[in-house]
């Protein structure tokens, strides 16, 4: 009767779970889905405390647990209350990681109790060792695409001789123990060497992956700790983890497939390709490609947006970054004002996630209507006055169009150098996130206003109001 | 529960995943990403088990872990989320701030 009470609550976490996913099928609905989420959590939550063992005793400990709530709860709530929209990707790529690591640490404990009984459970044992081996190169790898996003690594690739070679025997020695634990023999100490093994494997998987595919590879850690919950629900014998985690895990697989599409490049191109290393620089000069840069002022550029009637803003990294947003949407409304015809072009991946850079927008108020996708905007590039390029780099580059050696070749681009004139504000000519030059600054119909983009954005508003 | 019907709960909770995913617009794919963060948080359950049902230092010291992590992992990823998606419902006529 106990048991059939808390399957039922289980039962309708993974049916809040299931419905919070459809309602973020919409803008409008998407909120009610994540509090439904929220409430179908707490419930798991609550029927788990009515849990006997099977000696039929209540949870002990609860003064830990409550201490484990309180302390989880403050930090939680403070870090995510406190973060910048534009640190969001290293945001969700630290909750992951501790969710990794929780499922191993959980692992660490069930695996002694697995050989309490007269008999091995065979399918507890294979999945436990799985969950703690999926759990924490979740959990290491998060942590270093949390670090090579907050920059406190470097955001290229880091490799060394033999990386490749060193990762598969890496691998191969993962899979062995895992085999050798898995035929029943009991050994603690083979099992925490096992955890040091996948810890390393994390670090050494993520370490060569350049800072601009991060957003990929959270995705698909974050499916991997999906996985890894769901083999954790085998273990307990627990429905609200098998659901929860099995419908995390193939979320999360779609939506890094998903990214690597708006990219154009197969994620195993993404996982090994160690994108965006040393080779590509000088890649300008090597194309044969050379020209002038034309810096213009901030007043010139104004005058050249006076007398246009159409201009598409395209929003960048940089632009989040030096928190443009609303001095970029003032921009677009005093334009709107003298007549002039204001759409933004959003690229797949522009921000650092798919979508996010509608987040960022849509924090400053800009209204939905005016955001269009790449598919909807390319064509109108050529009869449109101005593109005004706002701390955008790899999303814009010509080179993915025809340039095979480009790292980037095949990415669909947003086409800006179709447009009359193309503004570009940029802190410097510095390579993009992906590291890789970009012949747009030279083209004879490119303008470069250089400088912090929320205060050239402001100059330029100012500008336009002098004249 | 027989080892049967745990395979097929989890098998049926993945295909329910490819299908329901596969629908949301890309604009919301980072809210969703963050929301389905959050959601594997729900390994905190099993966090609270294990803390609970600890009778040594050792258990109860990885189990607190755990369930801090957890907690964290839940708490963070759903007030992210709802930052995230507040700013997609606000009303423009709000105004600057």
């Amino acid at each position: 009767m106990n048991g059939d009470f808390i399957n039922v609550c289980y039962l309708l976490t993974a049916v809040t779970f299931m419905l919070a996913l459809k309602l973020m099928n919409g803008p409008k609905t998407a909120r009610l889905g994540n509090l439904l989420a929220a409430c179908g959590m707490a419930l798991a939550i609550a029927a788990t405390f009515f849990i006997k063992d099977e000696n039929g005793e209540s949870l002990g400990n609860l003064p830990w647990i409550a201490l484990a709530f309180l302390l989880g709860s403050f930090l939680g709530a403070w870090s995510a209350r406190r973060v910048q929209m534009t640190a969001m990707p290293q945001m969700v790529a630290l909750f992951n990681g501790l969710g990794g690591g929780a499922v191993a640490l959980v692992a660490l404990v069930e695996y002694p109790h697995l050989f309490a009984g007269n008999f091995v459970k065979s399918v507890p044992l294979v999945t436990t060792v799985l969950s703690l081996v999926i759990g924490s190169v979740s959990f290491s790898g998060s942590m270093i695409a949390y670090g090579k996003l907050q920059e406190l690594l470097t955001g290229r690739p880091i490799t060394w001789p033999g990386q490749k070679f060193i990762n598969f025997a890496l691998f191969i020695a993962v899979v062995a123990v895992v085999a050798f634990l898995m035929n029943g023999v009991p050994s603690v100490s083979l099992l925490y060497g096992l955890l040091g093994m996948a810890l390393l494997l994390g670090v050494t998987l993520v370490l060569p992956i350049g800072g601009a595919d991060m957003p990929v590879v959270i995705s698909l850690l974050n499916s991997f700790t999906g996985c890894a919950a769901g083999l954790a629900g085998f273990v307990l014998d627990n429905t609200a983890l098998l659901i929860g985690g099995g419908l995390v895990g193939a979320s999360g697989l779609i939506l890094t497939l998903e990214m690597c599409k708006a990219m154009n490049r197969p994620l195993s191109n993404v996982i090994f390709g160690a994108f965006g290393g040393g080779n590509a620089a000088g890649a300008l000069e090597s194309s044969g490609k050379s020209g002038t840069v034309r810096s213009y002022s901030v007043e010139d550029a104004a005058i050249i947006f006076s007398s246009a009637n159409s201009v598409i803003i395209v929003p960048g990294y940089g632009m989040a970054v030096a928190q443009a947003q609303h001095v970029v949407k003032e921009l677009a409304e005093k334009l709107a004002a003298r007549d002039i015809d204001v759409k933004y072009a959003i690229h797949p991946v522009a921000g650092r996630m798919p979508g996010h850079m509608n987040v960022l927008l849509a924090e400053a108020d800009v209204p939905y209507e005016q955001l269009f996708d790449l598919d909807e905007i390319n064509s109108e590039f050529p009869q449109t006055d101005v593109a005004l390029v706002i701390g955008a780099n790899d999303v814009v580059n010509p080179a993915a169009r025809y340039d095979k050696a480009s790292p980037i070749y095949g990415m669909p681009i947003l086409d800006v150098d179709k447009a009359r004139t193309v503004i570009v504000s940029k802190r410097s000519m510095s390579p993009g996130f992906a590291g890789i030059d970009n012949e747009l600054f030279i083209n004879p119909n490119t303008i470069m206003v250089f400088g912090n983009a929320k205060i050239t954005i402001a100059k330029l508003s100012a500008a336009l109001d002098a004249l | 529960m027989t080892l049967i019907a745990v395979i097929t709960i989890f098998i049926l909770a993945v295909f329910v995943g490819l299908e329901v995913i596969a629908k949301v617009p890309q604009t919301l794919h980072t809210p969703l990403m963050s929301a389905t963060n959050a959601i594997h948080g729900v390994i905190l359950v099993g966090g609270v088990i294990v803390l609970g049902q600890a009778n040594d230092p050792l258990s109860l010291f990885l189990g607190f872990l755990a369930t801090v992590f957890g907690v964290i992992n839940v708490v963070g990823g759903f007030v992210v989320t709802d930052r995230m998606l507040e700013m997609f419902i606000r009303k423009p006529k709000k105004g600057a701030k």
